[in-house]
């Protein structure tokens, strides 16, 4: 190959290479500023509630969303380390006895924790509804889950309805959630 | 004074071949592990995860377990995010090879331009042309005007 060829090549292919890398830079800036299902809730709309399938804490086995279709569910982020986690498990706990009989399921996400400790909290706070364990927090991107505890409520149709609670939640957040989620697919 | 030299020499080899193959050391984990919440290493948070996965690895030193247990027992918590540096295997290991190899095509890259560069200047060289006789005579004469 001549000289100038050569040369040639060689600043197309730096020049790709270059390109290439800037492509990576934009496409990880825009993923990953996203907001997940969060951002599309708070602009107005109803996205899907992100799927996830989970290994549980309460019992043994799988727990997926897909398979909680139809109920309206109560999606609470939580961490036992976290202290607003403690304050609201109570409240979560009584909200679930009294509104299960309503078709409205609670499930609980535990995420970047350990599972013992997780269990540990369970007990301590007489939680019965279901529990999966998301140690690597794969399920916060997709849904935009900034800080713990964090709840979602999402609708018959599989789909985020209401307002995301960021924070330890009241018994009037909860009640609005629940009945935006029933009202947004009767 | 050669006695209490040579003790102090044993004793600081001692304690760092023990460092070396025996008792992990937190600070070293915790230098080696990333919070999940922050993604700093554990030694540079206080966040409540990182304060907890400390305490972690201190029950763990105490119980014996080895630095690669301890880790592997977070990695199955928390998945291999938690490691501050990549595993050395699979596709991972793109991550060790890729600045190496781009070290290796920079210094390929360098000695090639210094060959080529060398070799053209010597081209140069080689291409001014010779004086003709008549220039020569000249150039002879201008310089015997300057000796003494």
């Amino acid at each position: 190959m001549r000289p100038a060829r050569l040369r040639l090549a060689g600043q197309v292919l730096a020049v790709a290479l270059v390109a290439a890398l800037l492509g990576l830079l934009g496409w990880k800036l825009v993923k990953g500023t996203d907001g997940g299902a969060a951002a599309q809730l708070a602009a107005g709309k109803r996205p899907a509630a992100p799927a996830f399938t989970l290994s549980r804490l309460d019992t043994a086995g799988e727990l997926s969303l897909a398979s909680l279709r139809g109920k309206v569910v109560v999606l609470n982020f939580w961490a036992s380390w976290c202290l607003p986690c403690k304050a609201e498990a109570p409240r979560l706990q009584k909200a679930w006895e009294s509104r299960r009989a309503d078709g409205v399921v609670f499930l609980g996400v535990d995420a970047q924790d350990f599972r013992s400790d997780a269990r540990r909290f369970m007990k301590r706070f007489g939680i019965t509804y279901p529990v999966v364990y998301d140690g690597q927090g794969s399920t916060l991107g997709h849904y935009g889950v900034t800080g713990f505890p964090e709840t979602y409520f999402v609708a018959r149709d599989g789909k985020l309805a209401g307002e995301r609670v960021q924070g330890e939640i009241s018994d009037e957040e909860l009640e609005r959630g629940i009945e935006a989620a029933l009202a947004a697919s009767p | 004074m050669k006695l209490l030299a040579a003790a102090l020499a044993v004793l600081v080899l001692a304690t760092g071949a023990l460092a070396a193959g025996g008792r992990p050391r937190a600070a070293d984990l915790e230098a080696e592990l990333v919070c999940p919440t922050c993604k700093t290493t554990l030694d540079q948070s206080n966040a409540p995860v990182a304060l907890r996965m400390k305490a972690y690895i201190r029950a763990r030193i105490e119980a014996g377990d080895t630095a690669a247990k301890i880790k592997a027992a977070l990695v199955d918590q928390f998945g291999p995010a938690v490691l501050a540096e990549p595993p050395k295997r699979g596709f991972d290991l793109l991550a060790w090879w890729l600045p190496l190899g781009g070290i290796a095509l920079a210094v390929v890259a360098v000695g090639a331009l210094a060959w080529r560069w060398s070799r053209s200047r010597g081209e140069a060289e080689e291409a001014v042309a010779p004086l003709g006789p008549e220039l020569e005579r000249r150039l002879d004469d201008e310089l015997a005007r300057f000796e003494p």
